[in-house]
């Protein structure tokens, strides 16, 4: 089984509407052989285009939270002290602010009065589904939770798993924005990155970081540079660094409203359009394909 | 006063916002840049960077001679981060939160402060406003206990810039605003960065995921009781579905930036925005002020408030 993982370190190039239109380039050539995967938990979209029917949908339980019972509270403040993470505020009564608590459990070791529960923490769903594009494994992480990387390598293992129930050859990923703790997650046993870049001053920025963390990894990458026309001179820096770095270059896609059309329309951009701009997306998408064969 | 500019989905024009606010906002002001992972607001208003320090986070380090294999340390532990495998104990310091608890809970002592780096600390001055931002190491997870950090540098900086203004003891005179450029997203790191807030603008785009993601970005911050607002980047293009929300919420519009070609190519040549046009720089000072005007009425309501006990009336 392969795992293509679509990154980008900065958000908002393309990742999503790419990987939607990925899916349906693989699906066309054979259905039912690639699961698909939501990995940007924090603020999942890939269902906007693939409207999948939930077959399967579970809670996320990760992590602990740290409750005062006020009845038992003797008000000492070594709770308040010894946090770390300034969640323990003391006026008027001590009480722990959900959203700073890290679950450590450190509070509730060391009160002396046995004032604090340790609860679990029920931080988000998670659900197999059915697409037109094939299997698709997705989550949402609830609002403001943290434990993000470890809802993505739960989505990773249930993805792994489907893949091999129903025999598919690959498992596509969009991947979450940035470089931290869920992008960490995502890139653990992926084949290839596809990195989504966009020829602006914070595009190259941030594809520098993230090709950094790939090698960091040892994971094999390739650069599609969206938008290629707003600036040919970053775009032509692009594929200066992707030579520099021995990358793959799979491409140049131009800047184009048909984007959004099709993701109004609740489609991929390469079953919307037929024309120039899908040509330059199964070209990728076929570049992208020559390169597994090198991997796999 | 501590302006936010946030968002759920990623590349909607925080940067671009963020920049050109800093740029017209003639009142003393720092620009912090948040968005450790990926931080990209110097990027624009390109600083002249005064100094950087490296930060670090508390992991345990364990002295051998001293230590009893009690296994106290790995039983109290929620992250894995120390493990009692028979007779071994192992750390692991890249899963440590820095909570410290290994070392209040050692019976022996025998549990130091090692460092694990996180990335750095770096401040400068962009022309009339002073800068400052993180930038998280590549290769580790957390962010925010990087963003903590920046955030106690920050306080320090705000001090700094009081006193310098004030006259000798009164700092309370000119106290610099702070415009923080946020992470994308709404789980923990975005929600560390918004939190100390006193308002909170969301920047969006007329587009599916755009709308989504604001949606997500509206509840997850709607439990701090911060004023919020709204501004729609490349409005023109997509449909109407994030007039209708906003409608809905009652979030008020702050400002639309035009979906223009020439706009977006400014932007990937690295112009701050409101730079490039007068109708632009309008646009922006018009955002300022309203933002300006949305936090007085929260300051005014805390001066009433001291009017009042000062008076002797009960509030």
């Amino acid at each position: 089984m392969f795992e293509i993982l679509v990154l980008s370190g900065k958000g908002g190039t393309g990742k999503t509407s790419l990987t939607a239109a990925f899916a349906h380039l693989a699906a066309e050539k054979s259905m039912g052989d690639t699961v698909i995967c939501d990995l940007d938990v924090d603020a999942p979209d890939l269902h906007l285009i693939l409207h999948p029917q939930q077959t399967v949908s579970e809670d996320f339980v990760s992590g602990h939270e740290a409750v005062i019972l006020e009845e038992k509270c003797e008000q000492c403040g070594i709770c308040t002290d010894m946090c770390h993470f300034g969640a323990v505020s003391a006026t008027p009564l001590p009480r722990v602010n959900p959203m700073k608590c890290e679950g450590c459990k450190v509070c509730v070791t060391f009160c002396p009065a046995q004032a604090i529960a340790f609860r679990p923490k029920h931080c988000g769903e998670w659900y197999l589904s059915e697409s037109r594009f094939g299997p698709m494994v997705h989550a949402r992480l609830f609002p403001g939770e943290e434990n993000s990387g470890r809802l993505v390598s739960l989505l990773k293992q249930r993805a792994k798993e489907l893949a091999e129930q129903k025999s598919c050859s690959l498992v596509l990923s969009d991947g979450p924005p940035g470089i931290g703790c869920p992008v960490i997650s995502s890139l653990s046993g992926a084949s290839l990155v596809v990195n989504v870049s966009e020829p602006t001053p914070s595009g190259l920025h941030d594809l520098e970081r993230v090709t950094e963390l790939c090698e960091h990894f040892r994971i094999p990458s390739g650069v599609i540079i969206n938008k290629a026309d707003l600036n040919e001179k970053i775009s032509t820096r692009i594929e200066e660094f992707c030579a520099e770095k021995k990358m793959g270059f799979l491409g140049h896609l131009p800047h184009n409203p048909v984007i959004t059309e099709a993701m109004i329309r609740g489609q991929a951009v390469t079953e919307y359009e037929s024309k120039d701009f899908s040509e330059a997306v199964r070209k990728v998408w076929n570049t992208i394909s020559e390169m597994k064969g090198k991997y796999q | 006063m501590i302006l936010a500019v946030a968002s759920g989905k990623g590349g909607t024009g925080k940067t671009t916002v963020s920049s050109a606010l800093v740029s017209v906002w003639n009142r003393t002001r720092i620009a912090c840049d948040l968005d450790v992972e990926e931080p990209n607001l110097h990027l624009f208003l390109r600083p002249e960077i005064t100094g950087t320090e490296k930060a670090g986070l508390a992991v345990p380090e364990i002295d051998e001679s001293k230590c009893s294999k009690c296994g106290k340390c790995s039983d109290l532990c929620q992250f894995k981060a120390i493990s009692l495998m028979g007779e071994l104990l192992l750390t692991f310091p890249e899963m440590c939160h820095g909570c410290g608890g290994c070392m209040a809970i050692c019976p022996e002592q025998a549990i130091g402060k090692g460092f694990r780096e996180l990335g750095d600390t770096v401040w400068g001055q962009a022309g009339e406003s002073a800068f400052l931002m993180g930038r998280l190491r590549v290769g580790e997870a957390m962010s925010p206990p990087l963003m903590r950090i920046v955030k106690e540098k920050l306080k320090e900086i705000t001090a700094q810039m009081s006193r310098e203004q004030g006259d000798g003891d009164s700092v309370s005179s000119v106290i610099p605003d702070v415009i923080i450029d946020a992470p994308p997203g709404v789980s923990c790191p975005a929600l560390n960065a918004v939190s100390d807030s006193d308002f909170i603008l969301l920047v969006t785009e007329p587009t599916p995921f755009g709308v989504y993601d604001l949606e997500l970005a509206h509840e997850a911050f709607l439990p701090l009781h911060k004023p919020m607002g709204v501004v729609i980047n490349r409005a023109g293009l997509g449909d109407n579905a994030v007039y209708e929300f906003c409608a809905d919420k009652e979030l008020q519009i702050m400002a639309e930036i035009p979906y223009d070609r020439g706009i977006a190519e400014n932007y990937a040549s690295g112009r701050i925005i409101s730079d490039i046009s007068p109708e632009m720089h309008r646009l922006f000072s018009g955002l300022a002020g309203k933002i300006r005007i949305a936090c007085s009425h929260k300051t005014m309501d805390n001066l009433y408030i001291r009017a009042a006990i000062k008076g002797g009336n009960r509030v």
